[in-house]
């Protein structure tokens, strides 16, 4: 049982494997290595289908690696992490649930009574800006306010860890923007380490400390860059047009187009499909 | 009475809540393990049960009818092949088997056949939600509730007195006065008795074969017609070769519910009047005869005859998924 | 047949229209069609008609004149239904009261249990992968092909006699006298493979967040199962549901076989198939007892009948 009261998590040379129906042995990732601090945003960047989200399994403990071992606070993964949260790119909301029943999901899966996980998911609902909107149904929200109930919703169980899968990957660009600023104010304030997925390079850079770059398919880790943008780092938005940013950003897009090129190169032989969660 | 019938209730609702009342304390309990512990009990406990029903229910009896089938009627002695060469040698099972042929070539080609120009005819009317439910009605009866339907319909009495019986009233109104007893005419009644199993399967080869039309992709009949292909063309060269695997699904899948028939000879004629087929003699042989050797190998039999039919309906419903 | 997808939209229904344009509809559209699709009706409606209307007519009537006599002499009784319930009518000892509660008590159960079973066995087989899972469900998926006929024998010796290794007894007899046990659980037996196989398939497509957020925030399998995926199955359980509590109240075999026809458990099939050999000659009693198993069913028919057609195409080749 790995335990994240430090939330320090190391990866140490993980292969994960797969079967594939066709009973061929299919390489998802292949020695992959990086840490992530506690309390570090630690964004992981790659093309599409290299592994990212496997290497998040593995991290939340549902799923386990092949070769390679991953730790959380010291100890091996082995069952569901401890004091993990996770937030998806669709909403991961149940439709037959009010706003306020969703949130309070996760403390009512932690044991805790009805009465305070409701208090609690009150609480957070507010501190996302939704009060008001407790008993309305998943689909009475728009996008924005759906991720905000997701967002309290990981958020509510007080995780060491916080674990995004491009979660603002089905967002429109204004909706996107505010979200991280959300994000990053909510992140402040209990600091988490956050282990972010995307394949926005911007994204990525504005808001994390540090940046995985995975190869394309099998993936391995590329590079890792240090972010040394100050904090608070304010609106994301006029981050952009800061010349640090705009240099890391740069250094890591040359790193990075060679891998979404070969990655676009070996899918662009066959009907070149948008891969849904990367 | 009613007292009785409190009763059987009671224990009807006992069963059910003692049965989700059980599971849930096990779920409960089992929560309470973590890590490694946590995944091998949820594996044991959800699938368990279900495995356990498999192997118990059908898996170990199935091996044991095997096994039966090469023993006399008490299982005392060994025969080897012996129940299998009376199958094939007495002649009272000559005339199981061939009805049983006759059931499962003539019922589901005329089902089918049925349910397809109905497919292509009932779309277009006016009121087709009515027809297409009237006609897909029996699916819902029971084939004992069938086959008194029917069994009235084939009603005989003595031609002097007024009939009760809607098909012999229906002759002597065409002018055939003395109509015969329909269910004791051999061979005719065994045609009398698909007619109650084509009654009750046309609406479920309508609905498929209508579902499987509606998919046709509007361009390739379009394209078709600008080529001039008309009426009967179309339909021989466009319409059929595109829903060919479906209307080869519906044949099969009626022809499999045809093999395993049971209810409708049990109810009208007792397998009597030379009506017996293969899975109502299984029955005979194992309940009125007490002989589980003979059973047995009828049993293997009917299975020997369905697997082919399953094994080429799902190649043909894997293929059709593959070309979607 | 067809099987069930969390998405599927476009699953046949006889109520729904789909107007086609071109085609072989067009080409074949006459007046000619429309006689012809109305005769099927017609002969396919008209024996159950009689039926209806013969169970509602005095007895003289139905023994002295055919049943298309009543829009001549119409004369409406209910006392047939009050004879089948409670007396029995001429020549049949007891009613088929107890018959028709032995039906609901049978059905009810082996509805709910092998739904219930089945679907927590579809759960581990989609989402728990293991080593041999694959191996589990295809022999789950390719015991649909065994006959009934297969499994009847042993599985009554079972039943009545446990099974013994040496003195030891591994399985006890459950008893067959009067009791419902071995009916309930040789359906939900039978029912299994069939239902692991639909359920699985739609189990299998639930969105895998929704799954993996529960269990990351600390849900185990069984909390997964009641409170995520029961719920956003119930469209495949709905319709499962239906074809199985059709499967069984209509049901002959297994009922016939595990109750041998006692007034005790014996549901309604069985009963009515006794009347049917032997007093085939009094037409009220016989009518109004079918009419009276059929009526459930129909009831079922036409309310869901969306749901009906789905499940029933769904399990078209069980048995
Ligand atoms: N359960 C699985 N079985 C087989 N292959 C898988 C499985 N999960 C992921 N993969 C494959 O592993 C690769 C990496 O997947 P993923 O981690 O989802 O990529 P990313 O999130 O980086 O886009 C993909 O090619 C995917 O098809
Ligand atoms: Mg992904």
């Amino acid at each position: 049982m790995a335990d994240a009261n430090n939330g320090r998590i190391e990866i140490e040379s993980v292969t994960k494997r797969f079967l594939t129906p066709g009973g061929e042995v299919f390489t998802a990732i292949s020695d992959v290595s990086f840490t992530v601090e506690p309390g570090q945003f630690c964004a992981v960047v790659g093309p599409t289908g290299c592994g990212k989200s496997t290497t998040l399994g593995m991290v939340s403990g549902l799923d386990r690696p092949s070769e390679g071992t991953v730790k959380v606070g010291g100890k091996v993964v082995d069952g569901i992490t401890d004091g993990v949260s996770f937030m998806f790119q669709a909403d991961a909301l149940l439709p037959w649930k009010t706003v306020l029943a969703n949130v309070a999901l996760g403390p009512v899966f932690k044991g805790a009574g009805k009465a305070e996980a409701q208090a609690r998911a009150r609480d957070w609902l507010r501190r996302v800006g939704l009060a008001g909107f407790e008993d309305r149904y998943p689909h009475q929200l728009s996008g924005g306010m759906r991720k905000r109930v997701a967002m309290a919703a990981a958020l509510i169980n007080e995780p060491k860890i916080l674990m995004m899968d491009e979660p603002f990957g089905a967002l429109d660009v204004q909706t996107k923007a505010i979200m991280s600023n959300e994000l990053l104010g909510l992140w402040e304030q209990s600091r988490p380490a956050v282990l972010f997925i995307t394949h926005d390079l911007d994204e990525a850079v504005a808001l994390a400390d540090r940046v995985v770059v995975m190869t394309s398919s099998p993936g391995t880790v590329k590079a890792v860059y240090d972010i040394d943008l100050p904090r608070p780092r304010g609106s994301v938005q006029e981050i952009r047009f800061e010349p640090r940013f705009l240099e890391l950003q740069h250094q890591i897009w040359d790193t990075l187009r060679e891998e979404v090129e070969r990655a676009y190169a070996r899918t662009a032989g066959g009907p070149v499909t948008e891969g849904k969660a990367a | 009475m009613w007292g009785d019938t409190s009763i059987k209730l009671g224990n009807m609702f006992g069963a059910v809540a003692g049965f989700l009342g059980v599971l849930l304390l096990l779920f409960y309990l089992a929560g309470f393990a973590r890590g490694r512990l946590s995944r091998r009990l949820a594996i044991l406990l959800l699938l368990g049960p279900a495995v356990l029903l498999l192997l118990v229910g059908i898996v170990v009896p199935a091996v044991r009818t095997i096994y039966l089938s090469l023993f006399n009627e008490d299982s005392t002695k060994f025969l080897g092949g012996g129940n299998y060469t009376w199958a094939f040698g007495n002649s009272d099972i000559h005339q199981v088997l061939l009805n049983t042929l006759l059931w499962i070539v003539i019922a589901p080609i005329l089902t089918t056949a049925l349910g397809l120009v109905l497919a292509l005819l009932v779309d277009r009317l006016r009121g087709q939600a009515v027809y297409k439910s009237l006609i897909f009605m029996p699916m819902a009866i029971s084939f004992v509730g069938a086959s008194i339907i029917w069994k009235f319909v084939y009603a005989y009495r003595d031609p002097s007195q007024p009939q009760i019986g809607l098909l012999s009233q229906i002759c002597m109104w065409l002018g055939w006065h003395n109509p015969p007893n329909w269910i004791l005419s051999h061979p005719l009644n065994n045609f009398l008795l698909m007619i109650i199993m084509i009654w009750v399967q046309t609406g479920f080869a309508m609905v498929v074969l209508s579902a499987a039309i509606k998919a046709i992709p509007e361009d390739v009949t379009e394209a078709a017609v600008l080529d001039g292909a008309q009426g009967w063309r179309l339909f021989a060269n466009v319409t059929i070769p595109m829903i060919r695997s479906t209307i080869i699904v519906v044949l099969t899948t009626v022809m499999i519910t045809t093999l395993k028939l049971f209810d409708i000879i049990r109810t009208m004629t007792g397998g009597n009047f030379g009506t017996q087929v293969l899975a109502n003699e299984m029955y005979s042989q194992a309940f009125t005869e007490f002989n589980n050797g003979r059973a047995g190998a009828l049993a293997v039999l009917l299975f020997l005859a369905v697997v082919p039919l399953v094994a080429y309906n799902v190649a043909m419903l894997r293929r059709e998924r593959e070309v979607r | 047949m067809a099987t069930l997808t969390p998405t599927e939209r476009k699953s046949p229904e006889p109520a729904r229209a789909a107007p086609t344009r071109t085609g072989v509809r067009r080409a074949l559209s006459s007046p000619l069609s429309t006689v012809a699709v109305l005769l099927v009706t017609v002969v396919w409606t008209v024996p159950s008609l009689g039926l209806l209307i013969t169970s509602l007519r005095p007895q003289q009537d139905v023994a002295q004149t055919g049943w298309w006599d009543f829009f001549a002499h119409p004369h409406l009784t209910l006392a047939n239904y009050h004879d089948v319930l409670f007396n029995g009518g001429f020549g049949v000892s007891d009613g088929l009261m107890p018959y028709l509660v032995n039906s609901i008590a049978i059905t009810v159960p082996a509805t709910i249990f092998p739904i219930v079973l089945a679907s927590m066995a579809a759960y581990v087989l989609a989402w728990i992968p293991f080593k041999g899972s694959d191996t589990i469900f295809f022999v789950f998926f390719a015991l649909q092909v065994v006959p009934l006929q297969m499994a009847l024998v042993p599985l009554l010796q079972l039943f009545s006699g446990g099974a013994h290794i040496g003195g030891l007894t591994i399985f006890p007899a459950v008893g067959m006298g009067g009791s419902y046990a071995p009916v309930w659980i040789a359906h939900t037996m039978f029912a299994m493979p069939l239902a692991v196989f639909l359920l699985h398939n739609f189990i299998a497509q639930l969105p895998r967040d929704l799954i993996e957020a529960a269990r990351v925030d600390g849900a185990s399998h069984f909390r997964v199962f009641r409170s995520v995926v029961l719920p956003l199955a119930t469209p495949a359980l709905a319709s499962f549901a239906i074809f199985q509590f059709l499967w069984v109240w209509n049901d002959l075999l297994v009922g016939l076989t595990f109750t041998g026809g006692a007034p005790e458990s014996a549901p309604m099939p069985s009963r009515l198939a006794q009347l049917s050999g032997s007093f085939g000659d009094h037409w009220e009693i016989l009518t109004a007892g079918a009419f009276v198993s059929v009526v459930i069913p129909l009831i079922v028919f036409f309310s869901l009948q969306r749901y009906f057609v789905r499940g029933l195409l769904a399990g078209s080749v069980k048995g």
